[in-house]
């Protein structure tokens, strides 16, 4: 691509293809898929954190006169620990059943043990009490420091801590200790004159998604198989159903519906194997819709984090040495986010003596789901508090301090490979630059600045594009658009066939019209399947150059396209991609283009964030008072959604700064189960959220896309953890920075 | 399954009646907004809802010359819109605004968040700052009762089986008073408060407090009248020393307790923190006024 590209659709701001329905109801979400004869599921769960499952008589259940099925863990047949893609990253099989469905030990309040199909849900729930678990009840182990003690009681008496050059011959709560390293690092301290070390907490979070999980699955006599559900991956859904329920993936359809917010959240299965193993016993279809409670006790928030930072600078700023340390909570099974937290932490820095140590670490939580960009924020957080201080220590502004550090073209990563060409210098300067950073701060209030980055992934996508006789098509993504995905496949469709956006209809395909493509996740989907749309739609001009080279009784390279019309370079003639689709029938049948590719080089996308803060001296309270997210969005295909992204990544940094947070009881069982007490920002405590877009091109999209979805969640937790801090004159080390916790630093330091 | 007989009675008495002599477990239905949720998944077999809103005055306020005369089952969205009540109590009327959203305020009323009793009601402690009476009809006829003495527990009240809220009446206060509430909640809208006060101020012509009451909720099994917070405001011109007394007050006599939304030190504080906002923000008020 070239630096300088001239646009007819892309940056336009075009009315998105799913507005009315979701403005009118008419959308269809996970829930609203009912069938013919469907009866409903509901989930026996745990009311102990970490017990040991005796026995579960299910007889009584079964007994009950509106009751079609009972399943249990027995009823997925014969799994065996193996490693599948499920979701965003690798899962095992084993886990991801024994998460479903409980095996001989439950390891959260909340995990799911057995499920009903009953005729009505209340018939399902009567019957759920009619189940009898015996459990030996065992001590439950909440946090990263109690689980890695000595000693502590062991959740998986098969895990052994991997990482170390000799594995421990005795199990512990330690899956993984991953050390990533580059320079000296003692060196790097002994030359600075200014060193800065702090240890750092942050909370247990949800994704806070709106819509709760729901699905419908139906298994048919001839053992053709169906599940609607909402879900970042439905292919992804497939593989993990069929390899739970031992089927044939050609077998099993999975169709995804209109998704409420997922964020991560809805990569992995939970309710979708367990309905459709219902189904397959009862004989009917199944729908299973959670509760608000089942979503917080029982889906995937993200790993609460112990953290440490250290870093060492010269007097003139420069950066000398870098050094981390996490522990993350993976929840009730191994796989937490650290080994992203361990790369991600210092990368925006171009300092070449850094090291990092983290721990995957299992506790009695529900197990841990992705999360808009999984365990950076955490480790941002603290590599960004500490960096503030060095600025502060030695007297200069923040925003110098990480120009002079930038990570840019061909700074060294941590983990591999050096960076290409990367924007966070010029969102730096943008940031320098903005009226916000230029405005002076209220009495009482204090400022943050953070920086955030994220890889971003490509992967694989499909897509076909079908092009009707009138000239219009439709565009088939198996990417659920969970963030405007069809918009922007329009418009970059439009922009290669030269036609308006709204003669195109993007939807996302089921799971049998189109072949693998990768669930919504790592903000790849305008970046991977945007390539593989851009592929499509040449593939159709190519053949409209061929159809119109037909009719002329030209070669195909005597064709131009431009505008929308096929010109004939040895004639006169011309015809509108219209006129061609419309002579479709006489020269070869239909057209459609196909895009199965495999993208790479995704452009990580940088961000940094500005925070002004006010803070109740007497009660603790913060108000923000004034946020501007900077991001690069190396092309914004469709500026409004750019922003949204920015500004939603923002907001969810925010509420996670500031109340958000699981409270346990001492027997490990959440006392703050819905929006009411797990407490995300309401759309009157925030100002609006300033947004400006950076665009530093991604050499390997043809539009120089780089993915937005993920990059804005990081900073927030350092720009406001800092200007909390700022303006109670204290260092904040533990968040969320609830009015309790900010009360107490100010009256006790 | 949960059967629900629902009847509506048009007067006092029909309802006493049918509270009296319900023989399945029998609820007063006003907006509901608590009801609905306590009782819904109930495994009861039978319940008894006993709908007050077409009971002649039940729904409507009226404020004369002596008293506001309030319909315990008006709505909090109709009662916020009176603006010659505001004018009189504008903190009882901000602690009806604070209940829910604006959609819940279309059916919850302040005689239903005085009868749900929870102690972290937001209408109770200005109710408490103004001195409201309530009054209870039953099958022995009528009785009053002040609003301090009418929540006896979490989620209990001194209504006997057959009783219901027939009135809360508060007489005109003197010239030169005015009242606020407050409560403390981590964000701004949609939430349970982690403590409130309600503050009731009289002014003399020179600026000194002559009366004053101090209602303070969230932070006891039941919202509390504080007389040591009142008299630390009277006879003074509200300077910050008196302010200091009262807030001291309130955090001695609250016996706050440590969950999800709070722990004990943080409410306890707090509350008395509120309490002086709230009283300075009456007495401005009573001076304008």
């Amino acid at each position: 691509m070239s630096e300088a590209q001239e646009f007819k659709y892309i940056g336009q701001r075009t009315i998105r293809p799913d507005g009315y329905d979701k403005v009118t109801g008419r959308a269809q979400y996970g829930a609203d898929l009912s069938l013919p004869g469907m009866i409903w599921g509901r989930t026996l769960r745990s009311p102990h954190a970490h017990a040991k499952i005796v026995s579960i008589d299910t007889s009584k259940a079964e007994a009950h006169p509106d009751v079609f099925a009972v399943v249990t863990f027995k009823d997925f047949g014969s799994v065996e620990g193996e490693s599948i893609n499920a979701g965003e990253g690798a899962a095992d099989v084993l886990d991801l059943a024994r998460n479903c469905l409980a095996d001989d030990k439950v390891l959260y309040h909340g995990h799911a043990i057995a499920a009903v199909a009953a005729r009505t849900e209340r018939a399902a729930d009567d019957a759920l009490d009619l189940i009898d678990v015996k459990y030996e009840v065992l001590s439950p182990v909440m946090d990263v420091e109690d689980a890695m003690k000595e000693g502590a009681p062991v959740l998986h008496e098969d895990m052994f801590t991997q990482g170390y050059e000799e594995t421990p011959s005795t199990p512990s709560n330690i899956a993984t200790r991953l050390e990533m390293k580059m320079g000296d690092i003692e060196a790097g301290f002994a030359e600075a004159d200014v060193i800065v070390e702090r240890e750092f907490r942050t909370p247990t979070a949800h994704q806070g998604y709106i819509e709760p999980h729901a699905c419908t699955a139906r298994y048919d006599e001839d053992g053709q198989s169906m599940v609607w559900c909402c879900t970042q991956g439905h292919f992804d859904v497939r593989t993990s159903t069929a390899k739970l329920l031992g089927l044939d993936l050609s077998k099993l359809k999975v169709v995804a519906s209109e998704i409420g917010g997922g964020f991560g959240g809805k990569t992995v299965v939970y309710q979708e194997p367990v309905a459709l193993a219902l189904s397959r016993k009862a004989g009917r279809p199944v729908k299973m819709v959670m509760n608000r409670d089942e979503v917080f006790i029982a889906t995937g928030p993200t790993s609460a984090a112990k953290l440490k930072a250290k870093v060492g600078a010269k007097k003139d700023g420069t950066i000398t040495a870098m050094q981390g340390w996490m522990a993350y909570e993976a929840g009730a099974f191994k796989g937490s986010p650290m080994m992203p937290g361990v790369m991600t932490m210092f990368t925006p820095y171009d300092c070449g003596n850094v090291q990092v140590e983290g721990f995957d670490v299992v506790v009695n939580k529900s197990k841990v789901a992705a999360y808009r960009a999984p365990g950076a924020p955490q480790a941002e957080f603290a590599a960004e508090m500490v960096v503030n201080e060095v600025a502060e220590k030695i007297g200069m502004d923040p925003i110098e301090l990480r120009l002079k550090n930038a990570a840019k073209e061909g700074t060294q990563t941590i983990y591999g490979p050096k960076l290409k060409t990367v924007g966070l210098i010029e969102c730096l300067e943008a940031a320098r630059d903005s009226d916000h950073y230029k405005s002076a701060l209220a009495d009482g209030c204090g400022r943050g600045i953070a920086a955030g980055f994220w890889f971003n992934i490509g992967g694989q996508s499909s897509v076909s594009i079908n092009m009707n006789t009138d000239g219009t098509g439709t565009i088939l993504e198996g990417s659920p658009d969970i963030g405007g995905s069809r918009a922007s496949m329009q418009m970059m469709a439009a922009e290669v066939l030269q036609i308006e956006p709204s003669n195109l209809k993007p939807i996302v395909a089921d799971t049998d019209s189109l072949p693998y493509s990768q669930g919504t996740g790592g903000s790849r989907v305008t970046f991977a399947t945007g390539m593989a749309v851009i592929e499509a739609a040449e593939d159709v001009v190519k053949q409209i150059k061929e159809r119109a080279a037909a009719i002329w009784n030209v070669t195909a390279e005597q064709v131009d396209y431009a505008d929308g019309v096929a010109i004939n370079t040895a004639g006169e003639e011309k015809m509108s991609l219209a006129e061609v689709c419309q002579a479709a029938e006489k020269t070869g049948g239909q057209i459609s283009g196909t895009g199965n590719i495999n993208a790479r080089g995704a452009g990580p996308s940088f961000a940094v964030h500005l925070c002004d803060t006010k803070v109740d001296q007497e009660t603790g309270k913060v108000d923000v008072v004034r946020y501007t997210a900077i991001q690069d969005a190396g092309k914004a295909i469709h500026p409004s959604y750019v922003e949204g992204q920015f500004q939603g990544g923002a907001v969810q940094g925010i509420g996670w700064a500031l109340n958000e947070e699981y409270i346990f009881n001492d027997d490990g069982v959440m006392e703050n189960p819905g929006f009411l007490d797990y407490r995300i920002p309401l759309a009157s405590d925030l100002p609006m959220i300033e947004t400006i877009i950076v665009e530093v091109p991604n050499s390997f999209h043809p539009y120089g896309v780089r993915g937005v979805g993920e990059s804005g969640i990081i900073p927030p937790l350092a720009a406001v953890g800092w200007s909390v801090g700022d303006a109670i004159d204290r260092k904040v080390e533990e968040l969320p920075c609830s009015p309790p916790r900010v009360l107490s630093l100010i009256q006790n330091g | 399954m949960v059967s629900v007989v629902y009847e509506a009675p048009d007067s006092i008495e029909g309802a006493v009646n049918l509270l009296a002599n319900a023989d399945v477990p029998a609820h007063i239905l006003a907006g509901g907004t608590d009801l609905i949720i306590q009782t819904n998944g109930s495994s009861d077999a039978e319940r008894l809802f006993v709908d007050v809103k077409k009971i002649a005055g039940m729904t409507e306020a009226n404020l004369t010359d002596t008293a506001l005369v309030l319909g315990p089952s008006m709505s909090c969205a109709a009662f916020t819109e009176c603006d010659d009540i505001k004018a009189v109590f504008p903190g009882l009327v901000e602690a009806a605004y604070l209940i829910g959203s604006t959609q819940v305020q279309g059916r919850a009323s302040v005689g239903g968040n005085l009868c749900n009793s929870s102690p972290a009601a937001d209408t109770i402690p200005a109710l408490i700052a103004n001195g409201a009476q309530c009054v209870i009809a039953g099958p022995g006829g009528e009785r009053t009762v002040p609003v301090e003495e009418f929540v006896t527990g979490v989620g209990r009240n001194c209504m006997e089986k057959g009783e219901l809220l027939k009135q809360i009446t508060i007489a005109r206060p003197a010239a030169n008073t005015s009242d606020a509430y407050l409560r403390f909640i981590p964000r701004t809208e949609m939430d349970i408060a982690v403590a409130g006060a309600g503050v009731s101020i009289t002014l003399d012509d020179n600026g000194t407090c002559t009366a004053a009451r101090v209602g303070i909720g969230a932070v006891a099994p039941t919202a509390l009248l504080v007389p040591d917070a009142a008299a630390a405001l009277v006879g003074s011109t509200l300077d910050d020393a008196a302010l200091q007394a009262a807030a001291d007050a309130a955090s001695a006599a609250s016996s706050p307790i440590t969950d999800r939304r709070g722990t004990v030190e943080y409410r306890r504080q707090v509350v008395g923190v509120l309490v002086k906002r709230a009283a300075t923000i009456a007495a401005e008020r009573a001076k304008g006024g």
